[in-house]
């Protein structure tokens, strides 16, 4: 198992029977193939529809129904498509239960950074912005570190995605979960020691008694 | 007066220069025909409002090859690195705004307000020398009202009125901005006679649209 699908799958353990959840182009597309087809999630996707899935069959690619990478997808019955507005009313709004984003930063504030590397990389927020300050829940899916530096440190150096705390922060090695007090080390994973996580982070980490085990979704 | 053009006919109306609101996102409701005229008509300096500027080759990434264009106003450009280059070389003009605030934007635009009260962006790059206002403990960033002079619309179908219904997430900006500008170009996938789309089914009024364009259509 690489370690994005143990992060795919620890994520996927998080969402609730009933929940709206938009999941970030990327890594956490992948959550959606670790849940069973009965669990009773809606999906949005931000350019306008509740109800994506999958593209059934390679040959049913439509030019009118893609992702907010604009691939083709499918739809679901029951879906429903809305325009942009529409959309973000229901992110802003407090209608969208859990949004699963990736990041290149998470600080001692829970705070993040997932949309520019100044002088390197300026793709623009598209709703990433959005998302994080609207969303009920904002869960972080990202590797822990970035060929080996830290992605887990005291203060964001590059630019903030919101002010908010996001809410927990999955990695291939540990959960963590950002609070007023700081950053509380939850689980790790099968086979990593708390120390391995510590040695790993930049940021202070608050260390239970007995942290938990990851778990892994089937 | 008909509404109907030739796609070559709407394209002439459009000046150099203009400020154009172009719906789509990644290409997916980008009218196809009016973006390979503006091209072929080598319309230059334009502004584009738009989500995203999709790709090299597709939708608004031909106007970005063809260098068509002065400045955009996008909430995306990282899925063309065409638009990337030119802007870190300061060809192009690129504002980045977030996604939910340029759709509430072009909604304000035309919808006659000054602008919306956002809390997305507050205390971000995305909030930098702009206002912000306390309401009920909550700090919004008080986000302009944007308009265009001319807003390029694709729809799934239109009836001669100019009634428009679109089609799954081709919807997206396109009835936001069919509200948001000066004239209104739409290009429909079909149209059709006046009746064939119910009245609960019409999401843009004919009022609203100035020009349909249909393939093959007469001057």
């Amino acid at each position: 198992m690489n370690e994005k699908e143990i992060i795919a799958r620890r994520v996927a353990l998080e969402l609730k029977r009933g929940d709206l959840v938009n999941l970030g182009i990327g890594l956490p597309t992948m959550v959606a193939n670790y849940l069973p087809s009965d669990a009773g999630i809606s999906f949005q996707s931000e350019n306008g529809i509740i109800g994506m899935s999958a593209l059934p069959d390679p040959g049913l690619a439509g030019a009118d129904l893609t992702d907010a990478g604009g691939s083709p997808i499918g739809a679901l019955p029951g879906a429903c498509a809305f325009d942009s507005a529409l959309s973000f009313a229901l992110i802003r709004g407090g209608h969208l239960d859990v949004t699963v984003l990736g990041g290149l930063q998470v600080d001692e504030e829970g705070q993040l950074a997932n949309w520019m590397v100044p002088g390197k990389m300026v793709p623009g927020m598209g709703g990433a912005m959005d998302l994080v300050s609207g969303a009920k829940r904002v869960i972080v899916a990202m590797t822990h570190t970035a060929k080996g530096a830290p992605k887990i440190i005291k203060k964001c150096t590059l630019p903030l995605t919101s002010v908010r705390r996001v809410d927990l922060v999955v990695t291939e090695m540990a959960v963590i979960q950002p609070t007023e007090e700081g950053l509380v080390l939850l689980e790790t994973a099968p086979g990593v020691t708390v120390d391995q996580v510590i040695a790993a982070s930049e940021a202070k980490l608050l260390i239970p008694k007995v942290p938990g085990v990851m778990g892994i979704a089937a | 007066m008909s509404k109907v053009s030739s796609v070559a006919a709407a394209v002439e109306q459009i000046p150099y220069g203009a400020v154009l609101m172009i719906g789509g996102f990644m290409g997916a409701g980008t009218p196809p025909l009016l973006i390979d005229e503006l091209v072929r008509q080598g319309k230059k300096n334009l502004t584009v409002i738009a989500n995203d500027t999709a790709r090299p080759g597709v939708g608004i990434g031909k106007l970005i090859d063809a260098g068509l264009v002065k400045k955009v106003i996008a909430s995306h450009i990282g899925t063309n690195p065409q638009t990337q280059k030119l802007m870190i070389a300061c060809e192009l003009e690129v504002d980045l705004v977030p996604q939910g605030t340029l759709a509430e934007r072009v909604r304000a635009g035309g919808s006659g307000l000054g602008g919306v009260l956002t809390p997305t962006g507050v205390g971000t790059t995305a909030g930098e020398g702009k206002k912000t206002v306390e309401l009920n403990g909550t700090t919004y960033l008080v986000e302009e009202a944007i308009k265009a002079d001319i807003a390029l619309i694709s729809a799934r179908s239109a009836d001669y009125s100019g009634n428009l219904r679109y089609s799954l997430t081709s919807r997206n900006f396109n009835p936001l901005m069919a509200l948001a500008a000066e004239l209104v170009i739409a290009e429909p996938n079909e149209i059709v006679p006046i009746g064939c789309i119910e009245p609960d089914a019409v999401v843009t009024p004919h009022v609203l649209v100035d020009v349909i364009v249909a393939k093959g259509a007469e001057k």
